[in-house]
């Protein structure tokens, strides 16, 4: 990776206040570059902290200590309009349960993020987001509401609101986590395609080994403590499938 | 720009998806937005009916009443007073003034012992006591010039003293005198009360001039503009002194007025209490449904929502909500007020039916708008506190 990273996460902490008075430390001293359209996928046990670093990545949540540069840009000097205004602009969130707002269409789902940005995109914002449900293939499904689709449908409708807007980073957290193997196959494909094709980051968390294994680095988050890995992807496969590599 | 107006969106697009939450939570805030602007609007046209009939029987507001304090030295005829009374009239640029003299005269016919209530009015008369008629119509400046003098009168003067003759069929009446003389009657005034005996008026003019020991000019009115009415009640009495006639001149009494205002602003009290307790209710759901809606609001900070962006959305919601009630509420109000029986209600229709209180649709309005502002404000409040991550984990 060349030139200012997109994310760069330096020794970055996350500690919480408990009840009793004790601190639970979440993240230890994370250190993580992640450049424009490259893959990234973090492993890890439930409870380990990988939502915890998803969120302070999408500007969601704030370190303990430590530094996060955005472009370079210090985002601890950021006051919270404009971390909100940098996260409707440069990140796009895909979660497990979906969370499509309950009572709209899909189409009025993906045109949701709209309503938070400027100028042509919130004017245009029915178009763009017809626009971006057809390319994840549900044209046909503009005005059907979530209750009515398939999960991985759901999936493919977030998907379609994480990018309506262009984002730069793709934060996807347990993306197939509420799937079968084979829906779930296909929509890290479709995600893969679709951050290929806008040339922007894809930040995956997930505990599927074999969806990590699609990712161009591979990090394993343990007891708060982020470690490079690398994941062979049939080997992989193999794992997660409980076979002999 | 983009962000007031998708505020807008959200907070209507909110109100479309649980459009039965909000119908119901609506529709006490209508209905006390229909009673204060309804009620209001009743209001006035009650009072418009009450100042119509005060009116009637006092002049216009304001018309200042000046009674003879009796004849003074070397007594004039009453058309002598007339003339001085309206030299002072234009004097002061009072365009309308009316003489209402009392007279006596007998009418040929008819029961004996029938009492005839007689005045000696002026076309002018009909204008300050917005005179209207049963049948026929008022006097003219031009029935002066009739040879024969015409008359108004009630029903009972015609039924005792012309048979029941409709007035489309000229009637005549003789009156007796001096020099006795034919009568045509052009006009029929309702009945005042129950029972109403025989009563008739005679252009004054043509009294002077037929029975001119039988009149006296010793009421007039004068129709003022009511910010002068105080300096005209000092100045009149003066000048018509110095012109050699003595007149007390009497303000009407404002009590009308006084109530009329006490009843205005009881029924904006109980109207706004009623708002007061639908803006409770709404308070309670928007409170109930913002807890509900926690984990939509986490969402919708991933997507760039700022806490400002999410305080006002909450509080619009509301607003929005409040305000399609309000418009809901004057729009009942006015179809209400419209369809209102007035001749059955007043016994008679308006003489100039006041048009629909914009003010008050507007105070509507405005109390619609602002309950909607405070009942948004606790779960705007509220939803700004949630934490984004504990939002989306909801």
């Amino acid at each position: 990776m060349t030139g200012i990273p997109l994310v760069d996460l330096q020794g970055v902490t996350r500690h919480v206040e408990l009840p009793d008075g004790s601190t639970l430390e979440i993240l230890r001293g994370v250190d993580l570059t992640v450049g424009p359209g490259e893959h990234v996928a973090i492993v890890g046990r439930s409870g380990t902290g990988k939502s915890t670093l998803l969120n302070i990545l999408g500007l969601l949540d704030s370190p303990t200590s430590g530094e996060y540069l955005l472009e370079g840009e210090p985002v601890g000097r950021l006051r919270s309009r404009a971390l909100a205004r940098r996260r409707g602009d440069d990140f796009g969130f895909v979660f497990q349960q979906f969370n499509l707002l309950q009572g709209r269409t899909a189409l009025e789902n993906v045109a949701a993020p709209l309503l938070y940005a400027r100028g042509r995109q919130f004017w245009n914002r029915t178009r763009l987001a017809s626009q971006s449900l057809e390319r994840v293939g549900l044209g046909e499904r503009l005005d059907t509401r979530p209750e009515k689709l398939s999960g991985g449908e759901q999936q493919r409708v977030a998907i379609a609101r994480a990018l309506v807007r262009g984002p730069r980073v793709i934060l996807a957290d347990e993306p197939t986590g509420a799937l079968d193997v084979e829906t779930g196959q296909a929509i890290m494909t479709l995600l893969d395609d679709a951050a290929s094709e806008t040339g922007a980051a894809l930040v995956t968390i997930t505990h599927d080994l074999a969806i990590a294994a699609r990712a161009d680095r591979q990090f394993r988050l343990a007891d708060g403590v982020l470690v490079p890995i690398h994941l062979d992807a049939p080997a992989a496969v193999a794992e997660t499938a409980g076979l002999p590599a | 720009m983009t962000g007031f107006v998708g505020a807008i969106v959200e907070a209507w697009d909110e109100l479309r998806i649980h459009k039965v939450r909000v119908l119901l939570a609506l529709v006490g805030v209508a209905c006390a937005v229909t009673a204060i602007t309804g009620i209001t609007a009743a209001v006035t046209m009650f009072g418009q009916a009450m100042q119509e009939q005060n009116e009637r029987m006092s002049g216009r507001d304001t018309t200042l009443e000046a009674w003879s304090m009796g004849p003074t030295e070397g007594a004039m005829t009453a058309a002598e007073t007339d003339a001085v009374v309206d030299a002072v009239a234009e004097r002061h640029k009072i365009s309308y003034h009316s003489v209402r003299a009392t007279m006596d005269l007998a009418v040929h016919g008819g029961d004996s012992g029938t009492y005839v209530d007689w005045s000696a009015v002026d076309a002018d008369s009909g204008t300050i006591t917005r005179q209207d008629l049963d049948a026929g119509r008022w006097f003219t400046e031009s029935d002066a010039e009739r040879l024969a003098p015409v008359l108004v009168v009630n029903q009972a003067f015609l039924d005792a003293y012309a048979g029941g003759a409709p007035v489309t069929t000229h009637p005549k009446v003789v009156l007796e005198g001096e020099s006795p003389v034919a009568a045509t009657v052009i006009g029929v005034v309702p009945v005042q009360w129950n029972d109403e005996g025989p009563r008739a008026m005679m252009l004054f003019d043509q009294a002077v001039r037929w029975f001119p020991d039988r009149v006296m000019a010793d009421n007039y009115r004068f129709w003022v503009p009511p910010e002068l009415a105080d300096r005209f009640a000092e100045v009149l009495p003066r000048d018509l002194a110095a012109a050699g006639v003595r007149f007390e001149v009497q303000q009407p009494m404002a009590d009308a007025v006084v109530i009329d205002r006490v009843l205005q602003y009881l029924v904006l009290g109980v109207g706004g209490f009623a708002l007061l307790l639908g803006g409770l209710g709404l308070l309670n759901i928007a409170l109930v449904t913002v807890r509900y809606r926690i984990r939509e609001i986490g969402i919708r900070r991933s997507f760039g929502a700022t806490s400002g962006r999410v305080f006002f959305g909450v509080l619009m919601e509301s607003v929005v909500a409040t305000t399609v009630a309000g418009v809901v509420g004057v729009v009942i109000a006015v179809a209400v007020i419209k369809n209102i029986p007035i001749d059955r209600i007043f016994g008679r229709p308006l003489d100039d039916l006041p048009g629909f209180p914009f003010d008050a649709a507007l105070v509507g309005m405005a109390c619609a708008v602002g309950i909607g502002a405070l009942a948004g404000l606790i779960p705007a409040i509220y939803a700004v506190r949630v934490k984004v991550i504990d939002a989306i984990r909801y």
